[in-house]
């Protein structure tokens, strides 16, 4: 185990940079930039296509509807992010953790379980859990009852204060999977050695993980956690799934990215504004970016990263 | 290693956690697949009793088949995910070791630039993409290559779109690959190419199958690349017939419960099949 | 490596399949552009071969997209050159804006239009009413269906008065057996739809009032474009537990499950509650403030069918559009789906009872359209969104009818002058 400063050794120009980087850099220009590039470019322009420099960004926060529907979808954001945070990563790590043990008994299957929720799709997810939460069908009124907590129910779904949240949770159930991969590869990736050298010290049990496995996982947990944070912030399908294009009940569920879906493509009667979608979309991206430099510089470079 | 210290009483409480999260893990999966072989009146009056007795009806299933070609959508999906994720992970692995590597002008720059693609949802660019695919012929099922043409515009969104995770976990990982197992290949006079094949890839394994799975799930559940670049019979994949089937059946609960559970378990096979190759590449891989 | 070689060998398959490229003979393809999804059996086994028989040599492919991709979905494929020769037309300002970006063609000399009224052709034509561009294809009424069995079970009869409509929720509420009305607020468009367009004719007189509202002498704010907010707040009570959360297709499962008394809806459900409903149903309309009053249903243009401008099968496409037109078509789709109501002039006899039902309304009632679908829905916010969203705050007792109309008026004042 050796920290990460031994120079690579430097050679003058070397052509299999070039070929190890091509074909990433031609696919994705093409395909993923370009495109991306020739829509946010319209974000200068006004529906009919004259060039009106920073008018829509002015529009966006000034223009009183748009801009309320801007920092409610911003706000439901953080929200969402938030619960992501404290309920889908923490429960990731502590089941990665309790698998990573050798000696438990089973862990491949449930290790095998816990991803299979990641694999299904918004269409099933969004409709799945709309059927087990409705109150026509009765499946979770049902099994409250019988455990006594019926007077709890709510259609949770359908009400501006829980429904957020509900889809929320909705989402981590769906996606514990990802965090619980990422650091129980990197607590797998943890040599021997050290456990071992921890336990002659008579470090175990949760003190070995807070002291010596929880901060060897912390780049993992970084990355887990940038993950999550893009993700959350470009989250569109499983509101879009559930609730709709309108985001119901009353916008409560509106995220950046179904408030850009409806702006963007329009929604029912609502026609497709490709300029407003546009702007809303150049701002979504400079949030992540700054939320995805501020990873990269302020947090990343602080973390001590072993080479194992 | 000497875990024998391991107390029963911390043992049963692991598998009392991990027993609960297998249930919530797995109830709404059993919800689905349990009233697909109901009928309509079962599926409401005792949504969670077992199939049998004069609950069972295989209707759903029936009311599928007529209507739907889940074998070719199945197809479909596979030929597309599986293509796609061999390039996402070949390009995205030679990219991650170039930037993770070499020390060269512009490296972070071009870090930067391949990750802004994790940034912003590449559903923006369609109609961009829908102008290139079909100014290259790849929109229309009917044309020389037939149902090949749109699958090969999915395949290149998707790779397009799977790169940049790609990169961004992979190099993650590269980084962590000793210099001195590197600088000892290079003096026996492995070329660069042979360094990165026979001795970087094999130890970034469990890094691989990890962004292997997070690549293919997306790719999988897709519904709006198919929807606009591969809508017909012929190129449907299996999420996006099942979601013309919700549309189509939306009321009739043994259909689509029936569609649903189609849906799920293709991939819960493959993942089954997958996983045994995902783990032995996660546990072997982890360099000791 | 063998994960690796699994994938190889995948995309060694792939290559083979590439190879099996489909040939096709001279005939010439139509695609079908919609958001029918319901409705691909019956266009794949009635409405399509009775046009190919007829035109031997073209093929059409009926390719639906679900209703809450369409729009979305379809402005992407025409703008990216990639949509179907014909395409299905949502009514008034979505398919207006089509046109004026060049995306439909103008069916003014099309064969068979002259078998539409200008009143059929008005939702799919320019403000001036000098071009057509979609052919009407349908309208679809609003109105109650109602359990009959349940009503004879507990002696209700249909009601003609607001008042006894409220009498007859109240007695199906004390006894117990039934939810009086199926309608949930999660989809949102349920409540403006089946309630807000659907009772509120009565109250601001039909075309009197949605042209007064056009032309700028109402206000959202009067009282007869509230007081439907104010019953469809008493609806609350009626509604089943957890209506927040009930979907479109929970209320429609409630009742031809039998769970519930009355349905509001559009005569559209016909087909689909026919062949689920285990009971006798019946329908009637919006109830009237008092016996005798004029009264007014929504008999909405609700479905055209329309040429993209961009196809090169120009010749073909009108071919089939002309059949659209004809009454041979008219016949099959009264039938085959009961609720959809063609628009020609000729009249075309209806088999099903309760789809007759819903059409003999038309020779008691005054007709007019929803009220938020032609030129108020053009700006943003839109009216119609609008009015789902409005619709649903007033039902669950968030906002006050008033509140809701003084906020619609100031939503469309920000971009409509009359």
């Amino acid at each position: 185990m050796a920290t990460d400063n031994i120079e690579p050794i430097k050679r003058p120009f070397r052509s299999h940079i070039l070929v190890f980087l091509a074909p990433a850099f031609l696919v994705y220009t093409a395909v993923m930039i370009f495109p991306l590039v020739s829509t946010l470019y319209q974000s200068f322009f006004s529906k009919d296509w004259t060039f009106v420099g920073f008018a829509n960004f002015m529009q966006l926060f000034t223009d009183p509807r748009l801009s309320a529907s801007f920092w409610n979808a911003l706000s439901n954001n953080v929200w969402f992010f938030i619960v992501h945070m404290c309920v889908q990563n923490p429960i990731g790590i502590l089941l990665a953790a309790l698998l990573s043990n050798p000696k438990l008994r089973l862990r491949g299957v449930y290790r095998t379980v816990f991803f299979i929720p990641t694999l299904l799709s918004f269409v099933i997810v969004g409709f799945v859990w709309k059927l087990i939460l409705s109150p026509v069908w009765g499946v979770t009124q049902g099994m409250m009852k019988s455990v006594g907590l019926g007077w709890l129910y709510q259609p949770w779904l359908g009400k501006e204060d829980y429904a957020l949240t509900t889809l929320a949770l909705i989402s981590n159930w769906q996606f514990i999977g990802i965090p619980m991969m990422l650091i129980y590869a990197a607590l797998l990736s943890i040599p021997d050695e050290v456990i071992e050298a921890a336990e002659c010290d008579g470090i175990t049990g949760w003190s070995q993980f807070w002291k010596i496995q929880l901060p060897l996982v912390l780049p993992a947990i970084g990355i887990v956690s940038v993950l999550t944070f893009v993700g959350n912030f470009n989250a569109f399908d499983l509101v879009y799934a559930a609730q709709g294009a309108q985001a119901g009940p009353n916008f409560s569920t509106d995220l950046l990215g179904t408030l850009l879906y409806r702006t963007f493509f329009g929604a029912q009667l609502q026609l497709g504004d490709r300029a407003m979608g546009s702007t809303i979309a150049a701002v979504m991206f400079l949030i992540i970016l700054a939320g995805v430099c501020i990873y990269l510089f302020g947090i990343q470079t602080r973390l001590r990263r072993y080479q194992m | 290693m000497s875990k024998a210290r391991q107390s029963p009483l911390r043992s049963i409480a692991a598998h009392a956690i991990l027993l609960t999260y297998t249930l919530i893990a797995l109830f709404p999966v059993y919800v689905v697949v349990v009233n697909s072989f109901k009928n309509k009146k079962g599926i409401f009056a005792s949504p969670l009793s077992l199939p049998f007795g004069d609950l069972w009806s295989p209707d759903g299933y029936a009311k599928v088949w007529l209507r739907g070609d889940f074998p070719l959508y199945f197809q479909n999906s596979l030929i597309v995910t599986v293509v796609a994720l061999f390039f996402v992970l070949l390009f995205g692995a030679m990219a991650a070791f170039a930037l993770s590597e070499y020390r060269f002008k512009l490296n972070s720059l071009t870090g930067l630039y391949l990750a802004l693609g994790i940034m912003i949802p590449i559903r923006l660019g369609t109609v961009a993409i829908l102008q290139l695919m079909s100014s290259s012929g790849l929109t229309d099922p009917s044309g020389p290559f037939g149902r090949a043409a749109p699958l090969t515009a999915l395949i290149l969104v998707y790779t397009a779109q799977g790169l940049p995770l790609a990169i961004f976990i992979l190099s993650e990982f590269m980084q962590t690959v000793s210099n001195d197992l590197k600088n000892a290949g290079r003096i026996d006079g492995m070329n660069e190419y042979k360094i990165f094949f026979r001795l970087v890839l094999p130890l970034v394994r469990p890094a691989m199958a990890t962004v292997a799975v997070f690549t293919m799930i997306p790719i999988w559940n897709d519904l709006w690349f198919p929807l606009i670049l591969a809508p017909s019979e012929t190129t449907k994949t299996v999420t996006l017939g099942a979601q013309m089937f919700l549309g189509q059946f939306q009321s009739e609960w043994d259909a689509v419960l029936a569609a649903l559970a189609l849906a799920i378990l293709p991939v819960l096979i493959l993942y089954l099949i997958f996983s045994r190759q995902l783990i032995r590449g996660i546990t072997s891989g982890a360099v000791k | 490596m063998k994960f690796q070689t699994t994938l190889m060998l995948a995309s060694a398959t792939m290559a083979l399949l590439a190879g099996v490229g489909s040939a096709y003979a001279q005939d010439v393809n139509l695609t079908i552009e919609s958001w029918r999804t319901d409705d691909l059996a019956i266009w794949q086994d009635k409405i399509i071969p009775a046009f190919e028989a007829a035109n031997p040599g073209i093929k059409v492919t009926f390719a639906p997209t679900a209703p809450t991709e369409y729009n979305a979905a379809l402005s992407a494929k025409l703008d990216g050159g990639t949509a179907g020769d014909i395409i299905t037309c949502r009514p008034f300002d979505a398919s207006l804006a089509l046109f004026d970006k060049g995306q439909l063609a103008s069916l003014n000399d099309l064969a068979g239009m002259e078998n539409f009224s200008g009143a059929a052709k008005s939702a799919w034509s320019t403000d001036d009413g000098a071009t057509t561009f979609c052919v009407p294809m349908g309208a679809v009424i609003h109105g109650f269906i109602y359990n009959a069995d349940a009503f004879a079970a507990l002696g209700i009869e249909e009601p003609k008065t607001r008042d006894e409509f409220f009498a007859a929720l109240d007695k199906i509420k004390a006894d117990g057996t039934y939810i009086p009305l199926a309608m949930g607020t999660n989809d949102q468009w349920e409540a403006a739809t089946m309630g807000y367009q659907n009772i509120g004719p009565n109250y601001w007189k039909g075309e009197e009032g949605r042209l007064a509202l056009i032309a700028g002498t109402q206000k959202l704010t009067d009282a007869d474009w509230v007081a439907p907010y104010a019953e469809l707040a008493r609806w609350k009570d009626y509604m089943g537990d957890g209506f927040e959360a009930q979907t479109y297709s929970d209320s429609q499962n409630l009742f031809t499950l039998g769970r519930a008394a009355i349905y509001p809806a559009g005569s559209w459900e016909i087909a689909g509650f026919n062949a689920n409903a285990s009971f006798k149903m019946g329908a009637f309309p919006p109830p009237v403030a008092a016996a005798g009053d004029t009264c007014y249903i929504s008999d909405h243009t609700d479905i055209g069918i329309g040429l993209n401008a961009a196809s090169p099968n120009q010749e073909a496409a009108k071919k089939f559009l002309s059949f659209v037109a004809s009454t041979e078509f008219g016949t099959i789709e009264a039938n085959a789906l009961p609720g959809f109501y063609p628009l020609a002039k000729d009249p075309v006899t209806i088999e099903d009872p309760l789809a007759q039902e819903f059409a003999s309304w038309r020779s008691e009632c005054q007709s007019t359209i929803r009220s938020t679908y032609a030129i108020l829905s053009r700006g943003t916010p839109n009216l119609e969104n609008e009015t789902w969203n409005a619709s649903v705050q007033v039902i669950k007792g968030a906002e006050t009818p008033e509140a809701a109309g003084a906020r619609l008026q100031a939503g469309l004042d920000s971009w409509y002058k009359p």
